[in-house]
């Protein structure tokens, strides 16, 4: 069998704010094509975890390595150039709410790609436009669309930059139970349209089930166990145990 | 565990934010000579800063003019010296009066535009977003806006200055009957160079001091719309602040020049 390819290494990361300990030493491996669910209760350090990924937040200790570089050795423009390579799909979606989705979606490639034709920015942004379902979005201000749209589009606008490696903050926090569902089924098929791997930050089981291939879960500041969904939660930990009841699916185990 | 304090919490924590202003106004200016330039942006920023504060210019400037002149009339008057009037006021303007309020205003104007601005965009995750996509957001935010006021605040006060220089005129056409060409003459023949390089430099110095606090306490913000709100607050009340504790400075060390 083949070794697969570690796109995402975290290995000994710590990060504290004053005397609140977020994260405890925590090691971590992403997978090439694989999705990842971080599962945890709100305020236990998951989002920190993701941002820390990407640059936004620096630990107190640790290495995380992203696609072959030590993310907090690179200098400014070096971090910028791997920031293009990842998507950070933010849980409010972060959408710059003075610009029409048009212009949401065609800001990351002008800033990054001054130089690309019009016709092939238009072309990329009809393309990510149609893989989360919101062509006739286009026109709209943020303002005027669903809790739902802002997050396929803030998905979407990750995505024009062809990412190798998506990370989504809490994707179906504050939504109904059926466009959790849309949402959950988009993260799956951006995998399947962009061949991106994933890591997902939720407290949802459902969408943990439904996109994970593995699941880690938090708790204070450890990831405890990894494992599939079943394998996770086969596990007699307590307080494993007790976040499952907490999501209130126990009827759904069998 | 957490160190002890050096001074006393309050301090430390002043004494902090006193280190991460000054971090940013330095990242700021660094960032003013690397690449990208964002013209767009800084034009459209020109525009956002000047071209819409020119209304309230214009009727700051225009009411300054008539009433520092209406009022100054009864101390002239008494000494029999109204024939001053036109070289007074356009001292008064020149010196003072126009870099000082027009900054004033600006700082009420723009300042609090700039701050609810970013200060929204910050406790929304906007500015995050911009950094993931790979876009320093102090180059694209705040050194745009920065360029924006230290440039248009100066344009802006020329206007003020001409606008209240009409103003005058207009009083002064109507109490004394002076005539457009010797109220210009008697006006402007009392302007030294230092007079007028001053305002320039007041005005720079103020629309810098307006960009930077006003982006400073945009990207400050925190603890949602209430924190949006502070931060506009804060973008106003301490650009003020800053205008007339540097015009003080700035009157000393002309007149530190004048003397020598």
């Amino acid at each position: 069998m083949t070794e697969r390819e570690v796109v995402v290494s975290i290995r000994g990361l710590e990060k504290s704010f004053g005397t609140n300990v977020v994260l405890r030493g925590v090691d971590l491996d992403l997978y090439r094509a694989e999705n990842l669910v971080i599962l945890g209760r709100s305020g236990t350090g998951k989002s920190v975890l993701i941002k820390i990924l990407v640059g936004l937040i620096e630990p107190d200790a640790g290495t995380v390595v992203v696609l072959g570089q030590d993310v907090h050795a690179l200098k400014r423009r070096e971090l910028d150039a791997l920031r293009v390579r990842l998507g950070f799909a933010f849980q409010h979606a972060a959408l710059y709410d003075s610009m029409t989705v048009e212009e949401n979606l065609g800001f990351p490639l002008r800033m990054n790609h001054p130089k690309m034709p019009e016709a092939e920015v238009r072309e990329r942004i009809d393309d990510v436009l149609e893989a989360v379902g919101l062509p006739q979005t286009r026109h709209q201000m943020p303002s005027e669309l669903s809790g739902g749209q802002r997050k396929r589009i803030g998905i979407a606008r990750t995505l024009i930059l062809r990412p190798e490696i998506m990370l989504y903050d809490e994707p179906t926090a504050g939504l109904d139970p059926s466009t959790c569902g849309e949402i959950n089924d988009l993260i799956l098929q951006v995998r399947e349209r962009y061949r991106t791997s994933a890591i997902v930050i939720t407290h949802d089981l459902t969408c943990a089930r439904a996109t994970g291939d593995r699941i880690g879960v938090l708790v204070e500041g450890q990831l405890l166990v990894v494992g599939t969904f079943d394998e996770v939660f086969a596990n007699p930990d307590p307080r494993i145990q007790a976040f499952y009841d907490y999501n209130f699916i126990q009827g759904a185990r069998a | 565990m957490a160190e002890p304090p050096l001074f006393s919490a309050r301090i430390d924590r002043q004494l902090a934010g006193v280190h991460a202003f000054s971090a940013f106004v330095a990242a700021t200016l660094v960032s003013t000579a690397r690449r990208p330039f964002y013209a767009n942006e800084i034009l459209q920023q020109c525009y956002e800063v000047g071209v819409r504060t020119l209304p309230l210019a214009t009727l700051t400037g225009l009411i300054t003019g008539m009433v520092f002149t209406e009022q100054s009339r009864p101390s002239l008057a008494s000494f029999g010296a109204t024939s001053w009037l036109p070289s007074l006021v356009t001292l008064a303007l020149v010196r003072s009066l126009a870099p000082l309020v027009t900054a004033l205003v600006c700082a009420g104007k723009v300042g609090s535009s700039i701050g609810a601005e970013l200060g929204s965009m910050k406790v929304t995750e906007q500015i995050e977003a911009l950094t993931v996509s790979a876009v320093n957001p102090i180059k694209y935010l705040v050194v745009t806006r920065t360029i924006a006021t230290t440039f248009m605040v100066p344009v802006l006060t020329a206007y003020f200055g001409f606008v209240a220089f009409l103003g005058a005129y207009f009083n002064v056409r109507s109490h004394e009957g002076t005539s457009w060409i010797a109220f210009v003459k008697n006006g402007f023949g009392s302007l030294d160079v230092l007079d007028v390089g001053s305002a320039v430099v007041r005005a720079v110095v103020f629309g810098f001091t307006i960009g930077i606090i006003a982006c400073w306490s945009g990207v400050s913000a925190t603890h949602g719309t209430q924190g949006v709100g502070r931060a506009a607050n804060g973008a106003v009340v301490q650009s003020m602040l800053a205008i007339f504790v540097l015009e003080i400075l700035i009157v000393q060390v002309i007149s530190l020049v004048r003397s020598l």
